[in-house]
């Protein structure tokens, strides 16, 4: 066994390494911190043409949730700058922790609509994405499906799902609640847990995977999943490929109901100029296409072309209910969920 | 004071410092659990409670059986018995414990599931449908237990064996002289007698699986974990969480309670004159084929067919370009395990050891404490970590404005530290745990003979405990090095800027639904279990007392030295 004073030894050295070798310089000119939920790796094509262009230097932290918490507790020493989320629940939830600044961007508020921006200038939502259904090309002949026939009987059995408390079909959810009030939600969501064809499981690539093996014939998912599996994995070509993707409506005469990728500046930005700089790089035309390209998502920036896959889903029609709506619906629809036992 | 009560004082010290620290988180969540939240609990148990915890209740019990069953089974026969392929078998037994528990349920389900691989492979005799037909359903309760019994089941395996081993030779002995078969010596004096250890390794496998989220999510189990983080996100009730996961800590720590209460005066000592680990029992011809087959299966599914899956994947999507960007991932989750291993096991000793020597009530709030940070959820284990690393940091950095010195900013979340921590809180529970199962083995007239020769703390545990608890220390450093290997939820908040580990990068492919592509990453982690775990059963597997071939011939035949000196 390695003796005591050289186990110890060998633990101080690599303790100190690890403490002081490896942080990045926080505070140093031409750097910015960006804190974001979107992965790390999904960012580095954005992350080395920013640097290109400007010379300043991006570091990163990547989580699924709660940065908001190390934000709020880091305080005032917080090294954070951006915030950069992938949903509007989070959107939300940053501004409400009260760790955000105004942006104070006229370049952002000239790009982005007023729909998808935080009227205080706390958020910009810099790409979207929408909550659709992937259809089966062969059990399914229509175009043109609204959200609320999901819950019309003559879907019984033949509908599939993810977890309705997953943030994507949380933020779909409280968009009816807003759209329709919580009683008719209610009623919705009984309908359509009444025609799920087994019980919520999976992600929504296996929902592509249960239309096209059959199980069902409409699941509910993201638009660049479907993407993804067309374009980027030979895999599950086949699974998008027995599938079409419908962009569906609310009956109301809302919209497709899309999410936001939106950026935030922290409070206590030690970077405050390189972190504006980031975030209106991030809104020009450059950013926009290689994000649209990268990620399939639909960019925010008018002009800027979408992918063709994502092209080929049809024209967009965005629903046109403000996203603070959504947010302050999240709650309501997260409980309509356990009431009605959606996922059980 | 002597300096033997000096050395007390200060391993008494250690416990108790060790204990603070473990408590600091759980008491930030304490302290948010008491908001009050009024309109939750109507709620809650209208809607949520019930389903959610019969849901638990029916995985825990699902994967309770399957481990235990398994773990117990393989390690009896690892530790008493040869057989064919048995030394094989030692080291890959433990090795499920390297995959992490959501990436096997993908890896099941991608194979499994219709338009799989072996749905194609089975369509070339049977018609699609009825190929579909025979497939098992995973994405559901029994999928759960199975996926999760698969990769959990070495908790058991690891600490039974240990405990296997070092029952002494002639309790077997004896119960065989006595006319008792050899299953009747295992269900009524092995099994007994190995309780302890198998109530340790069982409370590690059904907290991995209370506390886990991804696998169950996506096999469709309710899970009150996964209600745990549906009330902070989409309820926006952080304070609601906190006081869900505080009620999940009290039932955890009441069963905990209660099987301590339950063992109480239960300790069987090793045999005070010969400390030996058990000759093993010779199977040849169909026996010994049960036995590798009995080995062989949980290995086959718990680990070879989930490395399998990621080789190919690794292959066929071409990830060797991974390998540089990797390259930084796998030193960050070397270091930090490294370190979080050495000091869980260090403390964990520190704290049974007080309680050993100095039992009070004290010493023995610090052992039983010491369980506490594997009874959360990790994610609220670094929550709950974020407030008391912070002020610690701001405390530093008023301490060097006070000299006149430059702020060094967030000390300890700014860097590797915070993560360290972490996993030594988590997995220090692994460590006092194998520890206290392994210290009622021996006999306190060791430590009583070795002082009255006027050997001093050090010695006593160098000479005296070390080379008796060595099958446990190998058992909990495997097991805590491979978690910290694993760890993700803790490690993805409180990671410094620009750091990755293998678990997060894994999770970086696998949160974006293609987690074939962090196949690479997984093997990665395996290579990195996999290099401990053979060294390490090795020398678990080495006899407890001297011989010729041991390089510290005097360490394990001393306390039967001093104890004879005693009498």
């Amino acid at each position: 066994m390695m003796s005591a004073s050289r186990l110890t030894a060998t633990i101080a050295l690599a303790l100190s390494t690890v403490a002081f070798g490896t942080g990045p310089a926080l505070t140093q000119a031409g750097e910015v911190n960006l804190y974001s939920y979107r992965e790390s790796k999904l960012l580095q094509p954005l992350i080395d043409a920013f640097n290109a262009d400007t010379g300043i230097k991006v570091n990163v932290i990547s989580a699924s949730s709660g940065l908001d918490q190390r934000i709020k507790a880091e305080g005032e020493n917080s090294p954070a700058d951006v915030v950069m989320t992938v949903d509007i629940g989070r959107i939300d939830e940053m501004v409400q922790a009260g760790i955000t600044q105004p942006i104070k961007s006229a370049e952002a508020e000239k790009i982005v609509p007023a729909q998808y921006r935080d009227p205080n200038g706390h958020w910009y939502g810099i790409s979207m994405r929408a909550r659709v259904f992937y259809v089966s090309k062969d059990r399914v002949k229509d175009t043109a499906l609204t959200y609320d026939e999901l819950a019309d009987p003559k879907w019984k059995g033949k509908i599939c799902s993810r977890s309705g408390q997953h943030i994507y079909n949380n933020a779909l959810f409280a968009a009816y609640v807003a759209h329709y009030g919580e009683a008719k939600a209610e009623d919705w969501l009984r309908g359509v847990k009444a025609n799920l064809a087994q019980k919520p499981s999976g992600g929504d690539r296996e929902t592509a995977r249960d239309v096209a093996a059959g199980k069902c014939d409409i699941g509910i998912g993201n638009t660049y999943y479907w993407a993804l599996m067309m374009n980027k994995d030979a895999d599950k070509k086949p699974w998008a490929e027995a599938t079409r993707v419908v962009l569906p409506t609310f009956k109301d005469g809302g919209g497709t109901h899309v999410n936001l990728t939106g950026v935030l500046l922290a409070k206590h930005a030690p970077n405050r100029a390189n972190g504006v700089k980031l975030i209106e790089w991030l809104l020009g035309e450059k950013a926009q296409k290689i994000y649209a390209d990268s990620v399939y998502e639909y960019p925010i920036r008018a002009g800027v072309a979408v992918d063709p896959t994502i092209a080929g889903y049809g024209t967009l029609n965005a629903d046109k209910l403000p996203i603070a709506e959504i947010a302050a619906n999240r709650k309501t629809a997260a409980q309509l969920v356990n009431k009605t036992g959606f996922d059980n | 004071m002597t300096r033997k009560a000096r050395g007390d004082v200060a391993l008494i010290a250690l416990a108790l410092l060790t204990a603070a620290i473990v408590v600091l988180p759980v008491a930030s969540i304490v302290g948010l659990a008491l908001q009050p939240v009024p309109e939750l609990w109507p709620e809650l148990v209208n809607y949520v409670l019930p389903r959610t915890l019969r849901d638990t209740a029916l995985l825990l019990a699902g994967v309770g059986a399957v481990t235990l069953t398994l773990g117990t089974a393989t390690a009896w026969l690892i530790a008493t018995h040869d057989f064919p392929g048995r030394a094989l078998l030692a080291w890959l037994l433990p090795l499920p414990l390297a995959i992490p528990t959501y990436i096997a349920a993908y890896v099941y389900v991608d194979l499994f599931e219709p338009l799989g691989l072996v749905h194609q492979a089975l369509t070339g005799l049977l018609p699609s449908s009825e190929a579909a037909a025979l497939l098992p359903a995973l994405r559901s309760l029994p999928g759960a237990v199975a996926v999760m019994g698969l990769v959990l089941y070495p908790y058991v395996y690891l600490s039974a064996r240990t405990m296997f081993q070092m029952q002494g030779a002639e309790v077997a002995e004896a119960a065989r002289t006595l006319g008792a078969s050899r299953w009747v010596t295992f269900w009524r004096v092995s099994l007994p007698m190995a309780r302890p250890a198998l109530a340790v390794g069982l409370a590690l496998a059904l907290l991995e699986t209370l506390n886990d989220i991804g696998a169950s999510e996506y096999l469709g189990v309710n899970t009150f974990t996964a209600s745990i983080f549906a009330i902070w996100l989409n309820h926006g009730s952080l304070p609601g969480a906190a006081q869900m996961a505080c009620l999940a800590l009290a039932v955890v720590a009441a069963l905990v309670a209660l099987e301590h209460y339950g063992s109480r005066g239960r300790a069987f000592s090793l045999s005070a004159e010969n400390p030996q680990l058990a000759p093993r029992t010779r199977l040849a011809g169909a026996k010994g084929l049960a036995a590798a087959a009995t080995c062989g299966l949980p290995v086959l599914f718990g680990f070879v067919l989930p490395l399998g899956f990621l080789a190919y994947q690794s292959l066929r999507r071409g990830l060797h370009t991974q390998v540089a960007g990797l390259a930084g991932s796998l030193t960050h989750t070397l270091i930090y395990a490294a370190i979080a291993t050495s000091a869980a096991l260090v403390l964990g000793l520190a704290v049974l050891t007080a309680q050993r020597w100095r039992p009070g009530t004290l010493t023995r709030a610090a052992a039983a404490v010491s369980f506490i940070g594997y009874a959360l959820p990790g994610l609220v284990l670094a929550l709950g970590l974020l407030a008391p690393l912070v002020a610690f940091d701001n405390a530093i950095g008023r301490l060097a404005r006070g000299l006149g010195l430059s702020s060094p900013g967030l000390l300890l979340i700014g860097s590797g530290a915070a993560v360290t921590i972490a996993y030594v809180i988590r997995f220090l529970a692994v460590a006092s745990g194998f520890f206290r199962a392994a210290y009622a083995r021996i006999p306190l007239d060791y430590d009583d003979g070795a002082r009255v020769t006027g050997a001093g703390q050090f010695t006593t545990m160098r000479r005296v405990h070390l080379p008796l608890l060595r099958p446990a220390l190998w058992s909990a450093a495997i097991i805590v090095f491979v978690d910290c290997l694993k760890e993700l939820p803790a490690t993805l908040l409180l990671r410094p800027l620009n750091v990755e580990t293998l678990a997060t990068s894994i999770y970086q492919y696998a949160s974006r639904g293609s987690f074939e592509d962090g196949a690479l990453a997984a093997l990665l982690i395996v290579a990195a279990s996999m290099a401990p775990v053979i060294f390490l059963t090795r020398l678990a597997d080495a006899p407890l007392k001297a011989d010729s071939t041991e390089p510290a011939p005097q360490s394990a035949a001393l306390p039967q030295a001093l104890v004879s000196a005693t009498r």
